[in-house]
């Protein structure tokens, strides 16, 4: 899900010590085909093969849904009861601590990049702004599923108002968050950018967002799975390539753990 | 698919022996030996990719939504280095097998997963490449098992084969492991039939309709198909159930070759020539 970093159900991926245990020559022999198999896994021809899927997801998947297809929606009786947290719970950096002790009033998205002006949009701006409010379904990477009520600024409005150029390819968010000192961020391109439900929220379940699920302001891209739905989000930023962001992968679980960067499956 | 029951337990090296005397037909047409094994990878790379992911969230849910606070009707899990199964209510201790293995804390053992070792990301590349493998060669055969008459002819339940009482029959022939012999073992048999049949027009369909019903993307063109499955949770419930089926399957299907004669079946799945095995003296 979101930046599901610390989920409690992803488990220290920890390679065992040795396979051949007591657990005998049946499992010694696994062993062998294990570390063939990991070989095959790993090889750079394999790899390149197995993109191709996800090239023809993203291309099949752009083919058969309209640009505007929404999300479906979803009524107040179906939400979740409790709508778990995970990834990354709290910034905890010395600046984040002190936007939020002051209850982020003096937080500001900076909107930059590309654009004809560059913009700093306060909280009380944002709450002022016109905005979408929706009930949807949050579908981790991971296969659980939650169903909340989400309420924000639609981001093409935002990037509309900062006149952003018609070479921009894709939309960056920088985040307040980072996991063993490397910054999470996202990207979307212009289609999941200026989809109507893609929002920057403010609110969840009518109430402002939490800590814990990305006080002050999150990224909601709703035909997209969870890890693309940035918390702790400071900076909206216009570019035409990905390249030279980071590790250039278009987000932190892209670049540091081989998530493809269209997580639209 | 097109293994078929032959060269019963009973006959054994003596059936073997004179079997030269018996005619060597040729059976399996090439587009089916084809699809046989592309979906025999197809559906191995799909299982031990699938068990990866499912190490992710190893619980399953009925409804549209589903996370750690709800209520699963399935978890396989750990306790310290005790791994267990819950099955609604019922709680089964499965250490060495699933929910603790091979000294790792996951509900698929590294022997059955790819990778070995936890990787959601890589196990998801493995499962949508093969996913185009599994539909593109599905429909292929499908347009081929309808064009052809395959499905007609040789697939499709005879009138005769559709009563219970020859179902009956049929099912106690191969409880006694009295598989066809002769002029019979031209044909599938029903009980056959309706395993491929159950593969080709329900496990696959269903795998691969409820695969996409957990895309996001997918889920906003076509909302009607998470609705018609009941819920996301409720249809990645379904494909794993699927998967469990293929699974049985394939447990089912391997013991078939091997009671009936495995060189003489997979001779049938490689070349297409099968030898008919002799007539049983009754």
């Amino acid at each position: 899900m979101s930046n599901e970093k610390t989920s409690g159900l992803i488990l220290p991926a920890e390679r065992p010590t040795s396979l051949l245990t007591r657990r005998n020559a049946l499992i010694g022999g696994a062993g062998l085909l294990l570390a063939g198999c990991d070989q095959i896994n790993a090889s750079p021809s394999v790899k390149s093969f197995l993109s191709l899927g996800e090239k023809a997801t993203h291309g099949a998947q752009r083919l058969v849904t309209n640009r505007n297809a929404l999300a479906q929606e979803f009524s107040r009786s179906e939400m979740s009861p409790v709508f778990r947290q995970n990834g990354n719970q709290n910034p905890n950096t010395s600046e984040y601590n002190a936007l939020a002790a002051n209850k982020f009033a003096d937080w500001t998205l900076v909107v930059d990049g590309m654009v004809a002006h560059p913009l700093r949009i306060s909280l009380a701006q944002m709450m002022a702004a016109p905005r979408r409010t929706q009930i949807t379904r949050h579908d981790c990477v991971e296969g659980w599923s939650a169903i909340g009520e989400w309420s924000g600024v639609p981001l093409g409005l935002i990037l509309k108002r900062a006149g952003m150029s018609s070479n921009a390819k894709y939309v960056v968010f920088h985040c307040a968050d980072s996991t063993g000192g490397v910054p999470y961020y996202e990207s979307i391109d212009m289609i999941d950018a200026f989809h109507p439900q893609t929002i920057l929220a403010t609110h969840m379940n009518g109430e402002l967002l939490t800590v814990g699920h990305g006080a002050p302001l999150r990224l909601r891209v709703e035909r997209q799975l969870g890890y693309k739905q940035a918390k702790y989000v400071m900076r909206v930023e216009a570019v035409s390539s990905l390249a030279g962001i980071h590790g250039g992968g278009g987000g932190y679980w892209e670049d540091h753990r081989g998530y493809q960067w269209f997580a639209g499956i | 698919m097109a293994t078929q029951f032959a060269e019963g337990g009973a006959e054994g090296s003596a059936g073997r022996a004179e079997a030269d005397a018996s005619p060597l037909i040729y059976r399996t047409k090439l587009p089916v030996r084809i699809w046989h094994w592309v979906n025999a990878l197809s559906i191995f790379v799909m299982l031990m990719s699938g068990m990866m992911i499912f190490n992710a969230h190893p619980r399953l849910y009925w409804g549209v939504y589903g996370a750690n606070l709800d209520h699963p009707w399935l978890v396989i899990s750990h306790r310290g280095t005790s791994g267990f199964v819950q099955i609604g209510g019922f709680e089964i201790a499965t250490t060495g097998f699933l929910g603790y293995a091979q000294g790792v804390p996951y509900a698929f053992p590294p022997l059955v997963t790819i990778p070995s070792t936890y990787s959601l990301a890589d196990a998801r590349q493995w499962h949508f490449a093969f996913a185009w493998v599994l539909l593109i060669s599905a429909t292929l055969i499908m347009a081929y098992n309808i064009l052809s008459g395959h499905l007609r002819r040789d697939l499709a339940l005879k009138p005769e084969e559709r009563s219970l009482s020859h179902l009956w029959h049929d099912i106690k022939e191969h409880a006694r492991l009295r598989f066809p012999t002769g002029e019979a073992a031209r044909h599938y048999n029903p009980l056959q039939k309706i395993a491929y049949l159950g593969v080709l027009f329900v496990l696959i369909p269903t795998v691969i309709l409820t695969g996409c019903t957990m895309s996001p993307t997918l889920n906003a063109a076509f909302p009607w198909l998470a609705e018609l499955f009941g819920g996301r949770p409720s249809a990645r419930s379904i494909h794993f159930l699927c998967a469990f089926g293929f699974a049985l399957f394939i447990a089912v299907h391997l013991l078939a070759v091997v009671l009936a004669g495995p060189f003489n079946e997979l001779r049938s799945i490689i070349t297409g020539w099968y030898r008919l095995p002799k007539e049983r003296s009754k």
